[in-house]
């Protein structure tokens, strides 16, 4: 049956409060999951008080700011802090969103801080994605075609066709998408997620590639594809302003069309 | 080696996530479903509007009523399509929440059993009012 509640392994208790310095005037507190695979215990809170006065604008500056100042211990995964590497996809204030990306003023209460919903913990922060990747490799992304290039050009698309792909080559996987969806968090072993279908439809509309019939072949299924309920999680969580509840909808419109 | 749990999930993630393949199905239930939603809307309000206009009728009134051929088309064409709608999205609902697969498939299975009887039941009713 579907997992309504946590595991008991995976109850979340409360822990350490670390309070901001003396003298600090904005204070903000910070409540980051906690969980350490080494120390076989539960997963906690931990509130951490930050000076915003001394800390930059965004979740991320201030997550920084705690593994550099106060508890290095604390485990989050970042790169690029401009929204484009996808790193820092977390659960922000309740929604899925990248930790540079959302500034703090955006959240008035207490900023809550947890790893992507319903996906393994690696510890504290970090989700276990491997699934996630690998099925994005089953839908083969990459550019598939019998003709050979033009010897001396790259190939060619016209402007209309190239603008088919705008709002898919934007995605940078951070799967803030796919672990927003009750059915991937239902069926995630076999649907494959609104980010990777999302890829499978880039690849789908794109006019140079001429394996469009067998990536739909491989996405006709009850569960891979049609496990999609239109929830639309997906599109409102898309911290790049991505609709991948529209790409589903195409694919959906596409095996309808090449029915009859 | 160890337990069969850490062998269960030794099978790469490649293989886990393409698992059986694709069905090559699953287009046919979707469109089903969404063509039956469609004849459901003027097929309802149809209901809604006969369910006004026999208030208070007996049976003889309501026979009359069935009798005429328009009358039975569209209940029947209503109990089909209302029937049809309520399998498929309950083979949703429990494809979704039920993971064991002796479970699921017994859980269909009585599903599927139950809208077919209820569905015979009620489109005999129409037909015993029509003829």
């Amino acid at each position: 049956m579907a997992e309504l509640t946590l595991p008991k392994n995976s109850r979340v208790g409360k822990g350490k409060t670390h309070k901001a310095p003396a003298g600090a005037k904005r204070v903000k507190a910070f409540q980051v999951y906690r969980w350490n695979p080494d120390d076989g215990g539960n997963p906690h809170t931990d509130t951490y008080e930050i000076d915003l006065d001394a800390c930059g604008p965004m979740v991320l500056d201030a997550l920084i700011k705690i593994k550099n100042e106060i508890d290095p211990t604390l485990t989050f995964r970042r790169s690029c802090r401009e929204g484009i590497c996808g790193s820092c996809s977390m659960n922000i204030d309740g929604t899925n969103t990248l930790a540079c990306l959302k500034p703090i003023e955006e959240v008035k209460a207490d900023v809550k801080i947890n790893p992507l919903p319903h996906m393994p913990v690696v510890k504290d922060l970090v989700p276990d994605l491997t699934l996630a990747y690998a099925q994005y490799r089953s839908i083969e992304p990459w550019l598939q075609a019998e003709t050979a290039p033009p010897p001396d050009v790259e190939r060619r698309q016209s402007v209309e066709e190239r603008a088919e792909l705008d709002g898919m080559w934007e995605c940078i996987l951070c799967f803030c998408c796919t672990t927003s969806c009750p059915s991937y968090w239902w069926n995630g072993d076999r649907y494959l997620g609104p980010a990777v279908l999302l890829a499978a439809y880039r690849w789908i509309a794109d006019s140079r590639d001429e394996a469009t019939g067998k990536r739909l072949d491989a996405l006709e299924d009850p569960f891979k594809l049609y496990r999609c309920h239109t929830i639309m999680n997906c599109t409102q969580t898309c911290p790049k302003g991505l609709n991948p509840a529209k790409a589903i909808g195409k694919i959906k419109e596409l095996m309808v069309e090449r029915q009859g | 080696m160890g337990n069969a749990k850490s062998i269960k999930i030794m099978r790469s993630s490649l293989g886990r996530a393409r698992g059986l393949g694709s069905a090559k199905s699953g287009v046919g239930h979707w469109w089903a479903q969404r063509l039956t939603a469609i004849a459901l809307l003027p097929l309802s309000l149809y209901f809604v509007l006969s369910v006004l206009l026999l208030d208070g009728a007996n049976q003889a009134a309501m026979q009359r009523y069935m009798a005429e051929p328009w009358n039975g088309v569209l209940f029947l064409a209503l109990i089909f399509a209302l029937f049809h709608h309520l399998r498929l999205g309950l083979q949703v609902v429990i494809e979704d929440y039920i993971h064991t697969e002796a479970k699921r498939l017994a859980a269909l299975l009585a599903m599927r059993a139950a809208v077919v009887f209820f569905g015979i039941l009620a489109a005999l009713s129409v037909l015993k009012l029509t003829f």
